[in-house]
């Protein structure tokens, strides 16, 4: 893999000028090749990863199940794209299985995200089944796993 | 009341007495004076730590308890459980390109630190002399002294980034030397030996007739190119024995699991020593081992990817404020030269621990030549490595 990526990957953070350290590089090349990705659409964005759960009253978030009816010259991305301009998703992503689109929601509430749901989506057209699932808690989001755990202790010096 | 204390008096008993005048005579490791200073320090940052930082990888721990769960409990073959030491077997074959019998010539023992000391107390006599290259990790001296050999340093230096250079084992060498241990990638230096700087020693070797014990325990850590055995040399196969484990490699240090390649007759003298004290190494550890060589390969190029970018900021680090540093291309050690500083490296490790709470081990713990150097171990993480930076910056800024 790309080893910029890999790095930034890991840490959105790191400077240009770390990532040249890291990697035995100079400033200006890693700045270039980022640059070089920026705009080629492979980086789109720099985020941050939060544990909501941390936060009393932040989001609930749900999966969504959607099964789609295909029509005469619409594929699935035509629905896909629609779903996707709502600020309330999060993720569509098409699957392959029991149903079509997963979707990924976040709102203030149950009701709030409920009613998105029954209004926006399921009435679409084309959505055949719309199905809710609520999740009650993430263990693990982009190969983090969440809960704090204790680090198992080394010995402070040896041989 | 006057009986008593003649009893107390007959049955008067001093267990120092009965130590034996060669442990009496051992020194303890240096290591462990600094271990006993920062154990008492909570925010210390420790450079000290010659283990992985990565815990084992999770597929090489659940295959140990699934072995667990199925009752894999008993004593395995002494040698070491067949499937393992045919997987070791074909391993070399393509990582060395040499070709070892899994029944006669491969021995799995408890950690590379039992097969160091097997490797000496099958093969050395009372009064032969073993040639240490020095820095060098502390059980090599103690455990020839043990098995009855004499211990000879032969130094290295910053000059020759602390490779063997021929007339120093030619000066070295006496009618009694019997064996040679090498142990590249270095600890304490980090330093790798070519097949080309192999090749100028080889010579030596076959002219004074030496064993080799060459402990390659750190050699998935070369960060320049393939490691090279001394093995592999022509003609060399049969006068080495390799030592290695999965310490290093997988992040398994506590599992406690090495192995020794050799000829039959070296393998089968270390198996008997081995039977008699270690009966196996652990069968749990060895079913880890196997997981480990199998499945491993994709975690322990990751685990050699992050130290290959810590070492590369890190070292380059440790010059930028002032510490002249060579750049290691094994291992997990930076080795810098505290010598501009004026400060011995005992001097310099304990100042730096009480001031500014980074703890690294003085150079002076690996032999005589390393006085003047620190061992910092980047086993640690990017954070913690770019702090211990800025508190040494400080330190010497406060030196000037």
């Amino acid at each position: 893999m790309n080893e910029i990526l890999g790095i930034l990957s890991e840490n959105a953070k790191a400077t240009p000028a770390e990532i040249a350290a890291l990697l035995g590089r100079s400033e200006e090349e890693v700045a270039r090749k980022t640059k070089g990705m920026e705009e080629a659409g492979i980086i789109k964005k720099y985020i941050t990863l939060i544990d909501w759960e941390k936060l009393e009253g932040s989001y609930v978030f749900a999966v969504l199940e959607l099964k789609v009816a295909l029509q005469r010259k619409t594929g699935y991305d035509s629905v896909a794209e629609r779903i996707a301009r709502f600020s309330e998703v999060d993720s569509v992503r098409l699957i392959s299985g029991d149903y079509d689109l997963q979707v990924t929601v976040k709102g203030k509430s149950m009701k709030e995200v409920a009613f998105f749901v029954a209004e926006k989506i399921a009435t679409l057209e084309g959505i055949q089944s719309a199905c809710t699932h609520f999740v009650l808690k993430t263990y693990k989001e982009h190969g983090v796993v969440l809960e704090d755990k204790q680090k198992p202790k080394r010995l402070v010096i040896s041989p | 009341m006057k009986q008593k204390q003649g009893l107390k008096e007959v049955y008067a008993w001093n267990p120092e007495a009965h130590l034996s005048s060669k442990v009496r005579a051992m020194p303890p490791s240096g290591i462990r004076k600094f271990f006993d200073l920062v154990a008492n320090m909570n925010d210390a940052i420790s450079l000290g730590v010659g283990e992985p930082d990565f815990i084992t990888p999770w597929h090489v721990r659940e295959a140990c308890i699934y072995a667990l769960e199925s009752g894999t409990t008993h004593y395995t073959s002494n040698k070491g459980m067949p499937e393992l030491r045919e997987k070791i077997a074909e391993d070399i074959r393509d990582d060395l390109g040499l070709a070892y019998d899994h029944e006669e010539q491969i021995l799995i023992t408890t950690g590379v630190s039992e097969a160091v000391d097997l490797a000496f107390r099958a093969t050395v006599n009372p009064g032969d002399e073993v040639l240490i290259p020095e820095p060098c990790y502390v059980a090599y001296i103690p455990d020839a002294e043990l098995a009855g050999g004499r211990a000879r340093s032969v130094p290295t230096r910053l000059s020759d980034e602390f490779k063997i250079r021929p007339e120093d084992l030619l000066a070295a060498v006496t009618p009694k030397t019997k064996t040679l241990v090498l142990s590249y990638p270095n600890n304490p230096t980090g330093a790798v030996m070519t097949r080309q700087d192999l090749e100028e020693i080889a010579d030596v070797v076959v002219e004074k007739d030496l064993l080799v014990v060459s402990d390659e325990v750190y050699c998935k850590l070369s960060y320049r190119g393939k490691h090279s055995s001394f093995a592999q040399l022509e003609g060399m196969q049969d006068r080495t024995v390799i030592l290695n484990g999965l310490s290093k490699s997988h992040a398994m240090t506590g599992w406690r699991i090495g192995y020794a390649l050799g000829s039959e007759p070296i393998i089968s003298a270390m198996t008997k020593v081995h039977q008699y004290t270690m009966l196996c190494a652990p069968v749990m550890a060895q079913v880890a081992a196997l997981e480990a060589l199998h499945k491993g390969k994709d975690e322990m190029l990751r685990m050699r990817r992050e130290y290959n970018l810590r070492r590369r900021f890190f070292v380059s680090g440790l010059n930028r404020i002032g510490l002249n540093t060579f750049e290691p291309g094994g291992a997990f050690y930076a080795f810098p030269s505290v010598k501009s500083t004026g400060l011995s490296s005992q001097e310099f490790a304990e100042r730096l621990l009480k001031e500014q709470k980074v703890a690294v081990v003085p150079g002076n713990v690996f032999g005589e030549c390393g006085e003047g150097f620190l061992r910092c171990s980047y086993a640690t993480s990017r954070e913690e490595l770019i702090e211990a930076l800025d508190r040494m910056e400080n330190f010497l800024s406060s030196l000037k």
